[in-house]
């Protein structure tokens, strides 16, 4: 179900929080309504870590993981490494690469299985995304743009891309990606999608001036009207059970 | 998805189809654009017509149907006009802010005094989205009388400025030439009266420029000399302004065409020793005097003219006419501004004493034959009262040629047509007859005019500044044609201009003779 929401007055849930399948990366803000809203949803769920990176809120948008791994930039203090090692789970693989292009946020859109680069990212970086998150690269362009990471929301259900992408683009990007794709706006006709929004496999948080639309909108892409995180689980003990067998 | 091969640059275009989303407002489907809204969601959102001016006032003046534009202008525009509706748009403020595509008016009743224009604008909003929008601005109309119409209400004969124009001789001629060419350059179309005096006309102007512009009309076309004077009529100490009556003096030359001058002797030596004896043979901006025995000619501009300001000792009225008995063979030919004259000597005797012959030189042998009519100055009979001709009396040898013949008269031919119309008409100006003075008699007026009109007939040379229109009523006699050799003369239909106001028949007919010596 997907949750309309602030941080500070202003409507980018994108940037100031990281949401995955694992864990939840939040921003220090000045009041805890922000973390409250989070923690009303995930509580017992997922594990909901305060963080800053490089001193910075943008979290959001300088990181880059899924439950497998979590990439930072280089401007990522020691400290806050050390921090996020603490508190995330030990599956997740949390590593610091040395990238020119330190927004790993705008520059890699990924879920648990395939990852969306910016053309310009190192062929190491490359090899290490495929190697941390355990995803397969591709290196795309969303209508024309090469940040990727910010005009592509994607979980593993579906994903949303900038209003502007064509369909042909739209057809190429959901046989690579393996999810239905749409094109739409968050946050009243804002095309940066992933900035006004966050999500993952059961749930997703909005910006308060995302609209009834697009709310159905993400609603039906990302199919956040049955999901329960206890299915998830059921599911998974299924594939356990299968396997037994 | 469908792909072009493009075999010349070995691109691999992939065709690009728009995919469409959904308005974030109101949900229906449209192509993406930089709101990401759909039109009406828009428009409900943005109003780009906000803080601009809906309704105005407009002054109107009803004498002149001018508007005011602040802070003094007066614009004349019909209802409906292109004019007024720059003017009207002009009148709006922060029209900048937007970009104007379309404006148009919507129809309103004329006596409401309420003009509607719709006006169409386009604006950028949001992130770059263009919006257009229509909206209607109402303006309210108020009568107010301008400046210039509440002075010709409060006293029309008001007048800021007016040139008196003067001759001092004792025909009009010259002033029914001068109102022909005004008439034809429409020099005085910005007169407010006309009106003719003794000697001259007076006309007035509502502006000195207007006055200044006569003047050197005037100028151009007659040698002038004037002084300008003004009157002061009020006085506002506050803002210092002075309000003037301007009045120019403007004196024409005396000198005439076809009048006889005796130089004094500085202005002939000056000229080149001409003959003191000359015939002045064209006035225009400059006089062009003619020596009738050597066939020289000089010219003289206005303000070399009025540094001596001769005046000719004989005038038109003293010509007399004379018959020519004979005429020798040319001594001499020449082309003297653009006219040819021939010196020959000729046998020729006075219409009222044709006793006493006289043997002359004139200079109109080209057109002279034997049994001809002409007139010229009788300077052996008349009573010259002239001081430069009497000096020059005394001064020469073998004494003062007995005539000077001037122009071929045509009487005779004239009496034989007996034509009662002419085949062109002249326009007349508005000029108000001063009729307290009594001097003026109908019947000299009446005389004059008619030899102004003969006079245009002869010269071609003086028909050139002259508007001619084509008199309908004229019926060419048929008999003249075949009796008489040489016909008097007339006008030819090819210089006539087709007036489509003087004769009222069928325009299709004028329309085939339209003028082209023009």
């Amino acid at each position: 179900m997907a949750t309309r929401l602030q941080f500070e007055n202003n409507c980018e849930v994108g940037v100031f929080s990281k949401l995955t399948n694992a864990y939840c990366l939040v921003a220090i803000g000045g009041s805890e309504n922000f973390y409250s809203a989070f923690e009303s949803e995930l509580a017992d769920v997922i594990p909901i870590v305060k963080t800053s990176i490089g001193g910075t809120r943008i979290i959001g948008r300088l990181c880059a993981g899924n439950k497998n791994g979590l990439l930072v930039p280089h401007t990522t203090t020691d400290q806050e490494l050390q921090h996020l090692r603490n508190s995330l789970p030990d599956q997740v693989v949390v590593q610091r690469i040395d990238e020119r292009l330190s927004a790993l946020g705008n520059c890699i859109a990924c879920n648990d299985h395939v990852a969306l680069a910016h053309t310009d990212l190192d062929k190491e970086t490359e090899e290490i995304i495929a190697d941390v998150l355990g995803v397969e690269v591709f290196r795309q362009t969303i209508a024309g743009n090469i940040l990727v990471g910010s005009y592509c929301a994607l979980s593993n259900r579906g994903g949303m891309v900038h209003p502007h992408t064509s369909v042909e683009d739209l057809d190429e990007l959901s046989t690579l990606l393996q999810v239905p794709l749409v094109a739409g706006t968050v946050n009243r006709g804002s095309e940066v999608i992933a900035a006004g929004m966050t999500v993952n496999d059961w749930t997703s948080f909005c910006g308060s001036d995302t609209t009834a639309t697009e709310l159905s909108v993400i609603d039906s892409i990302f199919k956040l009207r049955e999901a329960q995180p206890s299915s998830i689980v059921d599911e998974m003990r299924k594939s356990l059970i299968d396997t037994y067998v | 998805m469908s792909s072009v091969m493009d075999e010349q640059s070995g691109m691999f275009n992939v065709q690009q189809t728009i995919g469409s989303v959904l308005c974030c407002k109101c949900g229906v489907q449209m192509p993406p654009n930089h709101a990401n809204m759909c039109v009406n969601c828009l428009r409900s959102e943005v109003d780009i017509t906000e803080g601009l001016q809906k309704s105005i006032q407009i002054f109107y003046c009803p004498e002149c149907t001018c508007y005011l534009q602040p802070p003094k202008t007066w614009i004349k525009a019909q209802w409906e006009s292109k004019e007024l509706l720059t003017f009207c748009i002009k009148r709006l403020k922060n029209l900048n802010k937007v970009k104007l595509k379309n404006a148009e008016f919507v129809w309103t009743e004329p006596h409401s005094k309420r003009i509607k224009v719709k006006l169409t604008v386009q604006a950028e909003v949001l992130n770059g989205a263009v919006l257009e929008q229509s909206y209607l601005v109402e303006f309210t109309v108020r009568d107010n009388l301008c400046e210039s119409c509440s002075r010709f209400q409060a006293n029309p004969d008001q007048w800021v400025a007016s040139v008196q124009l003067r001759q001092h001789v004792s025909h009009r001629r010259t002033f029914f030439y001068l109102e022909q060419l005004i008439l034809r350059h429409d020099a005085a179309s910005r007169a407010i009266r006309i009106q003719q005096v003794d000697q001259g006309i007076d006309f007035f102007f509502g502006n000195k420029s207007h006055a200044n512009a006569f003047v050197e009309f005037l100028r151009k076309v007659v040698p002038i000399e004037y002084r300008q004077d003004q009157q002061l009529v009020s006085h506002d100490v506050k803002s210092s302004l002075y309000n003037y009556k301007y009045t120019y003096s403007v004196k024409i030359c005396p000198v005439c065409r076809e009048d006889l001058v005796c130089l004094p002797s500085k202005v002939a030596s000056g000229l080149g020793n001409l003959g003191p004896l000359v015939v002045c043979t064209k006035v225009s901006d400059n006089i062009t005097l003619l020596d009738p025995r050597t066939l020289r000619c000089a010219f003289l501009d206005a303000r070399q003219y009025w540094r001596s300001g001769f005046r000719s000792a004989l005038t038109s009225r003293q010509l007399v006419k004379y018959f020519v008995f004979d005429v020798e063979s040319p001594v001499v030919e020449a082309t003297v501004g653009g006219q040819i004259y021939a010196l020959s000597y000729v046998q020729i005797a006075r219409e009222s004493d044709i006793g006493k012959m006289f043997y002359v030189q004139t200079h109109l042998g080209h057109i002279l034959k034997p049994g001809d009519q002409a007139l010229g100055y009788d300077i052996y009979g008349a009573n010259v009262n002239d001081n430069e001709m009497e000096k020059y009396r005394l001064s020469v040898k073998n004494g003062l040629p007995e005539a000077i013949l001037i122009k071929k008269c045509y009487d005779e031919q004239r009496e034989r047509k007996k034509k009662k119309s002419r085949n062109f008409k002249l326009k007349k100006l508005p000029i108000e007859m001063d009729d307290s003075r009594g001097r003026l008699d109908p019947e000299r007026m009446d005389n004059e005019y008619e030899e102004f009109l003969r006079d245009l007939e002869e010269n071609p040379e003086l028909r050139f500044n002259v508007s001619m229109y084509e008199n309908t009523e004229y019926e060419p006699s048929e008999t003249a044609s075949m009796t008489d050799g040489e016909g008097a003369p007339s006008v030819p239909l090819a210089e006539l201009l087709s007036d489509l106001k003087i004769s009222e028949k069928e325009e299709d007919d004028d329309e085939e003779e339209d003028d082209m010596a023009e």
